[in-house]
């Protein structure tokens, strides 16, 4: 079978779920596709996730009431082992990198990280994922049992499943958490979530100051209902959280259209955000590298084009 | 208690990246050590400079020859020795998570850091696979960390957000940006770092068959319209920029 470890958050299955269901069905790899829901008080998930599968698995314990890794590898492992599975699918989200790996070194299997691409070539599973600060597309592959992560934004969401698959409740024996979390802050936007926007809006030290970031990057993102991102430079500087950050140490993003205000282009920043269908940059230096990725640049100053915008954007 | 920081040599993210038969040719490269790892190495020298009991910090690389000027950098900015299991060979995070496992139990090593994403091959992994391999906890993209005895604290990024975190000894720990600012090595400490012990090991020695193959490689190519709009006119450009938007695009109501 193919077993995916379920993503969700406050009671709702993520989208990253339904793509790493269509993930599994081009796989080109045989058998059932199973779910494997792992929480607690995560019915609703369950409904949800049979809409797609052709059975899900469901273990509600309050041993997985919060997130741990060696937790999820040690459950993920278990249920790999009983089902027998030959491939199991696990996010590229951070948490999904996090334990991916060790179900993989669990099971002794192959590990494919951070997939964009899924297809089988004979008994081998091939996959596409991105090296070299995503400057290179690499193709792997590997035979027998496999762990694949699947990057987020790379597949579309599944539809539902001709009938709803029937779900299982499970039992888990699972390790004590080794490591204990003291503290928590969730950074949390009324804006949609940048890997979810089809729009995002992003500036860089180019915008100025923190005053500017609020008076041209978010009054632009709100007009057209999109995400706020920054670049390094402008979380470094205090202007910006870390969770907006898109780039190599911050998020990966492929929006419909990434517009970037008064951002240079570093490679870095471009590895995180290169693979958006549309990119707009404006930049009063004619020279930024932001400009040879652009599908559409202004030269010219932001204090000018941006009010410009969101005038304009209001009508 | 002896630290284990783990280095690469990549290419600096300015080098261009070509390929050769269908691999990535680092050849004229300009290559440095990996930044993220460099955190780690940071990371340790500093846990010892705040009075904690570290008694030897080892870098450890696997990898072609490159690879000694990482270690190079790592003995300069402080570390007291290097090993480099050399080997021209690919092997994916996983695999080489073997010899990470067996050296920090030859080395007595009781944490280890790595870096968060490694610059060459995008991976996560090394990390959380070594941790498994030792049976220990891991700690991933951590931006702050203290050491008291055998207890460690700090804060480190998860999906929504951040955590503080507490655990004990043994732990993997991978870095990231945002947890120190890494020294630069000064000219003594270069001339000290070439009396330093770097040992070379054989790879035969760690058992490593790598299950993951490499078929092709390729640089990215994506055509980009490089549609340039003359910005003078601030009024005209935002229209012909949204106008754009909603009707060439279409990404835009």
């Amino acid at each position: 079978m193919i077993l995916i470890v379920a993503e969700h958050t406050a009671g709702k299955l993520a989208k990253a779920t339904l793509e790493m269901v269509t993930a599994a069905r081009e796989s080109g790899r045989e058998g059932p596709i199973t779910l494997l829901v792992l929480g607690q008080n995560i019915a609703a998930v369950a409904n949800e996730a049979a809409a797609v599968a052709d059975q899900v698995l469901v273990a509600d314990m309050p041993e997985l009431a919060t997130y741990n890794a060696e937790v999820w590898a040690a459950a993920t492992t278990q249920i790999a082992q009983e089902g027998e599975a030959h491939t199991v699918i696990i996010g590229g989200s951070r948490s999904g990198r996090e334990y991916a790996p060790r179900v993989a070194v669990k099971l002794d299997a192959a590990y494919l990280e951070d997939a964009t691409k899924l297809s089988s070539n004979g008994a081998a599973l091939q996959a596409q994922r991105y090296t070299f600060l995503a400057r290179v597309t690499e193709t792997v592959d590997a035979d027998g049992l496999v762990v694949v992560t699947v990057k987020p934004g790379s597949f579309a969401p599944a539809p539902p499943a001709a009938a709803a698959g029937e779900q299982y409740d499970v039992e888990l024996s699972l390790p004590a958490a080794r490591v204990e979390v003291t503290g928590k802050s969730v950074e949390k936007s009324s804006r949609v979530a940048l890997t979810e926007a089809d729009v995002i809006v992003t500036g860089g030290r180019g915008v100025g100051s923190p005053e500017n970031f609020s008076r041209y990057v978010e009054a632009l993102a709100d007009n057209l209902g999109a995400g706020v991102g920054a670049t390094r430079a402008v979380v470094d500087a205090g202007w910006r959280p870390y969770a907006e950050q898109v780039g190599q140490t911050g998020k990966t993003v492929q929006p419909k259209a990434y517009i970037a205000l008064g951002v240079s282009g570093a490679v870095q920043h471009l590895s995180g955000m290169g693979k958006s269908k549309n990119i707009i940059a404006i930049n009063k230096d004619a020279e930024a590298p932001i400009f040879k990725v652009a599908d559409y640049g202004i030269v010219g100053d932001i204090n000018e084009i941006v009010p410009a915008l969101i005038e304009a954007s209001r009508k | 208690m002896n630290i284990l920081t783990l280095v690469r040599q990549v290419p600096d993210a300015e080098a261009r990246v070509k390929i050769n038969a269908q691999q990535v040719d680092l050849d004229g490269a300009t290559l440095v050590i990996d930044g993220m790892d460099e955190y780690g190495v940071e990371e340790a020298l500093r846990l010892r400079e705040s009075g904690a009991p570290v008694e030897q910090i080892i870098a450890l690389a696997i990898g072609p020859k490159r690879n000694e000027d990482a270690l190079r950098t790592a003995l300069a900015m402080g570390v007291d020795r290097a090993i480099h299991v050399e080997t021209d060979e690919k092997f994916d995070a996983v695999t080489l998570s073997r010899v990470v496992a067996q050296v920090a139990q030859a080395e007595n090593a009781s944490l280890i850091l790595v870096g968060g994403q490694e610059a060459d091959w995008d991976s996560q992994a090394l990390g959380a696979a070594s941790a498994e391999r030792l049976g220990w906890p891991q700690l991933t993209w951590t931006n702050e960390l203290k050491l008291d005895g055998e207890t460690l604290t700090g804060r480190h990024d998860v999906d929504d957000g951040n955590e503080s975190f507490r655990a004990t000894l043994p732990v993997v720990v991978t870095t990231q940006q945002g947890l120190n600012e890494p020294r630069y090595p000064t000219l003594p400490n270069i001339m000290k770092a070439k009396k330093k012990e770097l040992r070379k090991d054989d790879p035969a020695g760690y058992g490593l068959s790598s299950k993951v193959r490499t078929v092709n490689a390729e640089i990215q190519t994506r055509a980009r319209l490089n549609r340039m709009i003359d910005g003078k006119d601030a009024q005209a450009a935002a229209q012909q920029l949204l106008d754009l938007l909603r009707n060439e695009a279409k990404v835009i109501a």
